[in-house]
């Protein structure tokens, strides 16, 4: 494996450096990933590195009663990814349990007893497979060994059958529950002493089952939240029913950063059911995950509050935002298109780039803009609180139960042994419920209460106006062509405001692990690169969103890379596998990424091989190549992300009106091993409607520092009618590397690849995110 | 005062005549399978059955309401309910679940309206309820199923 692929190593991006500019709450959630020393000694990589790291005892993760049934103990947040049922599976499945007798419960946040449970960054199976199979492995073992004392004979001549275990030799066996408590009594085995199940002995894992691209297979096991789903009994955030709650809303300064110059609830108190009115401080600036401040109306039901809260007449002191009440989207957009005419501080740097575009015979530009969004997760942030005798017990749907924790603690005085948060189902995050603000929020009112719980709702329009949003961005790209159409040097500036303003003052630049998305870890293999990121300001939080960065920068270099086929007068697929090169394995360090994920390059080197087999898989399912009718054509975009490997291919057709309808979409993805493929298959799925909604309808614009969008009239997302007609997910066999993130790779190449494909059906080029009428005209 | 009947249940409630059925519904009633979703009738979250049709219920006045009202968790003794939500169990519809209870109350008005509908007329019925993890294929395969078709896409 070659380390000198680019001369600029390592050194250029300090992972020091970023730590050091980031105070307080940044160490919380940030560390998770750069901090990669902090959790465990010896772990540098992967689930040991993470604050809590992995737990493998059967005893946290594995109860049976003495009726046989078996629960398990998810220690992540469910938010439809299916990781209760998913990981559930693979227990079961190592422990050799009837699925039937298979229940399972939701870990409170623990971190110390439960390993890392902050669910983000497409983690949790890639990081809880392993710990969890031997969890499950270690639990077969300990009941295979209470059999055999049972029966006076050596364990070697015992072995599990579905939830029994048996002695073949002279046809004796016992269930499960019979032998629970004396397998309980006995001491976990050590990990050298566990086998895991080969891939012939089982049962779930890497199975296909469910609806495989439109033909319905086996349906078992089935989804443990399933049936509570489709009968309204799923308890989300807002479903917890505490006697005596409580309901609260808050109306937050309009500007981030805002004060208030005067309240005046009087009106609001005579709303029938208002209890009382609360002034909350504006958060100091970078807010982190602290409440945005604003006045609180309680009352006895949402509907009195949110009444109580229209009545509330409040003079906001905008000038406390400072510049961030003259924030307006159109002024920003031109201020980052001027700055990435003129070089910024440098990323990556290999051979001459500034020479080989002067030389070049032919050169390709274009900047590329993408909007803010908000996550808008269809349960929007809710959360309960109870404050009593010096303790606050916490109900919240969050991605980040340990931040929470804190954050609670925080607001409260209280040590974090002192509060409690049981996780709820989460209504979709994306994201959004990775910053647990909504909950010190909950927690800053509940101080007022002793003992009364409160429920803390955010609308809508709460919801889609003080996101967490995500980046805006500009990408400009310059590329140079020889005389044949071979790329001879390519130029990238990107710009866009960092998630590190969260938690530092102005870092101005992208973090390392915002670059690492997609950005210096661009797999072309040209003679000259040069990367760029100029400086950009933020004046909103910004937060995660799916797959964050790689949004821009796969949106980006996928459009640009077909229009650098385009002015070659080559096929798109031919073009960019010639860019990409030779198979090879490019370790990330000799791209300046010293992040990729938080994972091992070692494991997890950028393989060229399996970008490429994704991208030959998606187009031959899709014909590429074939000949379109007028109006109609195909669009192709990679992506690497999160260690795994995606690859679409749309066929859209646009009318004389401009009416885009897509046929098909062929999502080919490689994310190593699977182990629950049926809901790989929903998660690309859904990431491929998602992706329709970012490339086509969802913006979120400022004017003032006030968002202009509030509700899903505004605010538009992807609707029935705008999923593609046929969607098929051709999932790559490769049991051999090492596991990959699911949840987000396959969200970023989708934007680029339906505009790609627009273009092809219409010679359109769309450079500016959402398309929104830009077809009609 | 109002006066209703929810899946079968009569129920006089102090609230005022403004309040949306939604909220009568999730704070006052305390049933919680009717979902918040946007407040404006833009999403489908919320949506319950009067008379057996789909109707948003956070833009409801509780005092507009004259007729039946039936829930998500009366789906289970319907008859067409029933086999909706054995649909979205056989297909694995949901992913998170939040909207999928208005997804269910929305197609189940529209096949008892129309048991065997197109499927333009499905997409055209779904198009209000909005799901943020993108399950509209699954849906319509669903539904489809339930309409006696062949499931494929």
């Amino acid at each position: 494996m070659s380390r000198s692929e680019d001369t600029l190593l390592l050194a250029n991006v300090s992972r020091r450096g970023l730590l050091k500019g980031m105070a307080g709450a940044s160490a919380l959630v940030l560390a998770a990933r750069w901090d990669t020393g902090h959790a465990n000694e010896k772990a540098q990589f992967g689930a040991g590195a993470m604050p809590g790291g992995w737990i493998d005892n059967p005893n946290v993760f594995i109860h049976i009663d003495a009726d046989g049934v078996v629960t398990f103990i998810n220690n992540r947040a469910e938010m439809g990814q299916g990781i209760r049922t998913s990981l559930a599976m693979v227990a079961a499945d190592e422990l050799g349990a009837d699925w039937h007798q298979v229940r399972v419960e939701q870990a409170p946040a623990n971190q110390d007893k439960y390993g890392n449970q902050n669910t983000d960054g497409s983690r949790s199976m890639r990081h809880w497979y392993e710990p969890i199979r031997r969890a499950g492995a270690a639990a077969r073992l300990m009941l295979e060994q209470a059999a055999a004392n049972q029966w006076g004979v050596p364990v070697s001549e015992v072995r599990t059958d579905v939830h029994k275990v048996v002695h073949p030799a002279t046809g004796r066996d016992l269930g499960f529950g019979e032998l629970a408590k004396a397998a309980r009594e006995l001491d976990v085995p050590g990990r050298n002493a566990l086998v895991l199940k080969s891939d012939s002995e089982l049962r779930f894992i890497g199975k296909e089952s469910g609806l495989v691209n439109g033909e319905l297979t086996s349906a078992y096991p089935k989804a443990v939240d399933g049936e509570d789903i489709v009968t309204g009994k799923a308890v989300f955030g807002a479903d917890v029913d505490l006697d005596g709650t409580l309901y609260a809303v808050i109306a937050r300064p309009p500007v981030y950063g805002a004060g208030i110059t005067s309240v005046d609830d009087a009106n609001a108190l005579k709303v029938p059911g208002v209890k009382k009115v609360i002034r909350i401080d504006t958060a100091d600036q970078p807010a982190a995950f602290n409440p945005l401040g604003g006045v609180a109306v309680v009352a006895s039901n949402t509907w009195a509050a949110l009444e109580g809260r229209r009545a509330l007449k409040i003079e906001w002191d905008r000038a406390a935002a400072g510049d961030n009440a003259d924030y307006t989207s159109k002024a920003y957009r031109e201020a980052l298109e001027k700055a990435a005419q003129s070089p910024g501080k440098v990323i990556r740097q290999k051979g001459d780039t500034e020479a080989a575009l002067e030389e070049a015979d032919k050169r390709v530009s274009a900047t590329y803009y993408m909007s803010h969004m908000a996550q808008a997760p269809m349960e929007p942030p809710v959360a309960v609180v109870r404050v009593s005798n010096g303790k606050a017990e916490v109900w919240a749907p969050v991605q980040n139960p340990r931040a929470t924790r804190d954050g609670v603690a925080g607001v409260l005085g209280l040590d974090r042994e002192n509060v409690t948060v049981h996780q709820t189902l989460l209504g979709g995050g994306f994201g959004r419920k990775s910053k647990p603000d909504f909950v010190s929020e909950a927690a800053r009112i509940a101080k007022e209460f002793e003992g009364q719980p409160i429920k803390l709702q955010w609308s809508r329009e709460d919801d889609i106006q003080h996101a967490y949003f995500h980046a805006v961005s500009v990408d400009h790209l310059e590329a140079g062509l020889d005389a044949d159409g071979n790329a001879t040097s390519w130029r990238h500036r990107t710009l866009s405001p960092s998630i590190a303003s969260l938690f530092a003052p102005d870092p101005r630049h992208k973090g390392e692990f915002e670059l690492g998305m997609g950005f210096n870890t661009m797999p072309f293999s040209i003679p000259s690169i040069r990367l760029e990121n100029p400086p950009a300001p933020a004046h909103v939080r910004i937060g995660w969103f799916r797959s964050v960065y790689n949004l821009p920068h796969a949106w980006a270099i996928q459009s640009f890379a077909h229009e650098m086929a385009v002015a070659a007068g080559k096929d798109h697929r031919d073009y960019v596998l010639d860019l990409l090169g030779p198979d090879r394995q490019v370790h990330n360090l000799t791209v300046g990424d010293g992040w990729n994920y938080g994972e091992d390059p070692d494991l997890y080197p950028i393989d060229v091989g399996r970008m490429r087999r994704v991208i030959e898989r998606a187009t031959e399912e899709a014909g590429w190549g074939r000949e379109t009718p007028k109006g109609r054509g195909l669009g192709l975009a990679f992506h690497h992300s999160f260690v795994s490997y995606t690859a679409i291919v749309f066929d859209v057709e646009v009318d004389d009106a401009g009416e885009l309808t897509i046929h098909r979409a062929d999502i080919a993805f490689d994310c190593g091993p699977q182990a629950n493929p049926e809901r790989i298959r929903a998660q690309l799925e859904g990431a491929c409607v998602m992706g329709i909604g970012v490339a086509l309808k969802s913006e979120v614009t400022f004017e003032d520092g006030v968002a202009q969008q509030a509700n899903f009239d505004k605010y538009l997302i992807p609707r029935m009618p705008d999923a593609p007609k046929v969607v098929k997910v051709h999932l790559i066999d490769n049991p051999d590397d090492a596991m990959g993130g699911v949840g987000e790779p396959g969200l970023p190449p989708v934007a680029p690849a339906l505009c790609n494909a627009i273009y092809a059906a219409t010679g359109k080029r769309i450079r500016r995110l959402p398309v929104g009428d830009q077809l009609s005209g | 005062m109002a006066s209703l009947t929810i899946n079968g249940r009569q129920y006089e409630l102090e609230v005022p005549d403004n309040m949306p059925l939604l909220w009568v519904i999730r704070d006052v009633v305390g049933m919680r399978g009717t979902k918040f979703g946007c407040g404006i009738a833009q999403c489908g979250a919320c949506t319950v059955h009067i008379d057996g049709v789909a109707t948003r219920s956070c833009v409801t006045p509780v005092s507009a309401v004259t007729g039946e009202v039936q829930t998500i968790e009366a789906m289970a003794d319907d008859s067409v309910g029933k086999k909706v939500q054995q649909a979205w169990l056989d297909v694995g519809v949901a992913q998170c679940g939040y909207c999928q209870g208005g997804q269910i109350m929305n197609a189940t008005g529209l096949l008892k309206n129309n048991p065997e509908p197109s499927t333009q007329e499905i997409i055209d019925a779904m198009a209000g309820n909005l799901c943020r993890c993108g399950t509209y294929n699954r849906i319509l395969a669903a539904i489809e199923r339930v309409a006696g078709k062949e499931v494929s896409s």
